[in-house]
């Protein structure tokens, strides 16, 4: 099972803390904006819902929420 | 099928024949309710199942169908609902919603006061163009409309048609796109449940609410129904020469749509922008004969958005239209979302540097790759927009491609680039 990752683009301010929390699924563009590894919508697996979570907590923009699948 | 909410009411006129949204000879009152008659005194739910028959979709560029808009907003509502008819047209290339607001401004205030009907709203905005701003006065001060609109002048730009620019707009915000955690439907202006509906979609909405739905459906085809408008623009200097605004059937070609404005064999075209600046490049003259539906257009990875048509000549760079379209709406970022704002203009440059023959091999692959950084990183729809307008113009003009990244062009076989220019 996978859970959507959704990225207030408007609010972040892409100093990747979201992309060292949760490296597996993120990585820094160019930028310095969060970047999904793989094409498409951010999807967390359900193994990584605990970091997952503490980025969406960490956020210095509450810039990140977790969906329910 | 039953037919109540057909019941001839006193006053109503049998529905035209051929023209539909364009049917009235001027924009008055008089004239207007002398060739539509008025809208039969039915029930919401029965006004909603003829919404439902009709297979009415946004006319706005996104296709949603109408029926299942007004259902979420309807359900999403605790207290009362807030319609918005939407003209904001920020799409440079359009010129349709301006044309409806200046010759059928009636019929959009009817297409109002149905939705409102149907959701069970007391309060409506018209947010449009400022240009056709006193057209719409002028046709709210000749009747007295069952719900209170407000008119308010549209920001001139690209995105300020967006539904949430829009909402914030309306909410005393920046006509800027906004990140929700609600739907709009659910949250939108003062929090209250909110249907955002392009101007053209509210006008077929107050035909239908008097015609019904399978009227409607009688022309076009089965699933893409009824009429369309549609701006299409002459093949002489698409982007500055006045365009001229149709309605159509869906399922008329291509053909028959550019053909009287094209001051030359249609043959000779190599290419259409079908639906606008955030639209898809179709080939020509292959796609000549296609039908203008969601069905005949599928196989282009087109639809057909707002409706705008720009045909290309066979005489004419592709990739150089492109360019200037994409540096365009680089520009028209709204600076809001890092992707976006950063994103944009790195995939203009490189576009523009294809474009011009300034690259080499990996010209290409430069654009792709900064196509692929912006896709589905923004808070709306216009990065998206643009890279499918950039993967259709790669596609279309794909041997032109290949020609200019070694320094030549389709449209100036002869010339190498540096000496033209
Ligand atoms: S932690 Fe938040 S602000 Fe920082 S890059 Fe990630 S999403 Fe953006
Ligand atoms: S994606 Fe671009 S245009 Fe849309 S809100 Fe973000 S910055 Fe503005």
């Amino acid at each position: 099972m996978t859970r959507p990752l959704i990225v207030d683009w408007t609010a972040c301010e892409g100093r990747g803390l979201c992309a060292d929390l949760l490296p597996e699924v993120l990585t820094q563009d160019r930028w310095g904006y969060p970047q999904n590894r793989h094409p498409g919508p951010i999807l967390v697996p359900d193994e990584l819902e605990g970091p997952a979570r503490q980025a969406v907590r960490m956020c210095p923009r509450l810039a990140l929420r977790l969906e329910s699948a | 099928m039953t037919m109540t909410a057909m019941t001839p009411a006193p006053g109503l006129k049998m529905p035209p024949e051929g023209a539909r949204l364009f049917a009235a000879a001027d924009p008055s009152q008089a004239t207007h309710l002398a060739t539509y008659g008025i809208i039969p005194d039915v029930t919401p739910a029965q006004l909603l199942e003829q919404v439902r028959m009709s297979g009415l979709t946004g006319r706005g560029g996104a296709g949603f169908p109408t029926a299942r808009k007004l259902e979420a907003v309807t359900s999403g509502s605790k207290g009362p609902a807030v319609v918005v008819a939407n003209g904001a047209e920020g799409e440079p290339a359009s010129r349709k919603d301006a044309e409806l607001l200046r010759r059928a401004p009636h019929l959009v205030i009817d297409g109002i006061e149905v939705a409102a009907r149907i959701t069970g709203a007391q309060e409506a905005y018209a947010y449009v163009r400022a240009e056709v701003v006193p057209d719409l006065r002028q046709a709210l001060a000749e009747r007295r409309p069952t719900v209170k609109i407000t008119v308010v002048a549209a920001t001139d730009t690209f995105v300020s048609g967006q539904e949430t620019a829009v909402v914030s707009r309306l909410n005393e915000g920046p006509a800027l796109p906004r990140f929700s955690r609600h739907r709009i439907f659910q949250r939108g202006i003062g929090d209250r449940a909110t249907l955002v509906q392009n101007v053209e979609t509210l006008a077929h909405l107050g035909l239908i609410a008097r015609y019904g739905g399978v009227w409607f459906a009688s022309a076009g085809t089965p699933e893409s129904t009824g009429t369309f408008l549609t701006t299409v623009h002459p093949v002489t200097e698409p982007l500055t020469t006045a365009p001229t605004v149709w309605e159509a059937a869906h399922g008329l070609s291509l053909r028959q749509l550019i053909s009287p404005a094209a001051g030359r064999p249609v043959e000779e075209l190599q290419a259409v922008l079908i639906g606008g600046y955030h639209g898809t490049w179709v080939p020509l003259p292959a796609a000549l004969d296609a039908p203008l539906s969601r069905a005949g257009l599928e196989q282009y990875g087109a639809d057909l958005g707002a409706g705008v048509l720009v045909p290309l000549a066979s005489t004419a760079c592709g990739l150089e239209l492109t360019a200037s379209i994409v540096a365009y709406l680089a520009r028209q970022s709204a600076q809001q979302c890092g992707p976006c704002q950063f994103g944009l203009p790195e995939l203009a440059q490189n576009f523009t540097a294809l474009a011009t023959g300034r690259v080499g091999r990996g010209g290409v692959e430069a654009v792709r790759q900064s196509a692929g950084l912006v896709e589905n990183r923004g808070a709306c729809k216009h990065p998206d927009g643009t890279t499918r307008l950039v993967r259709s113009a790669l596609r279309v003009f794909e041997k032109d491609v290949t020609l200019h990244q070694y320094g030549r062009c389709l449209a100036r076989i002869g010339e190498p680039y540096g000496g033209a220019r």
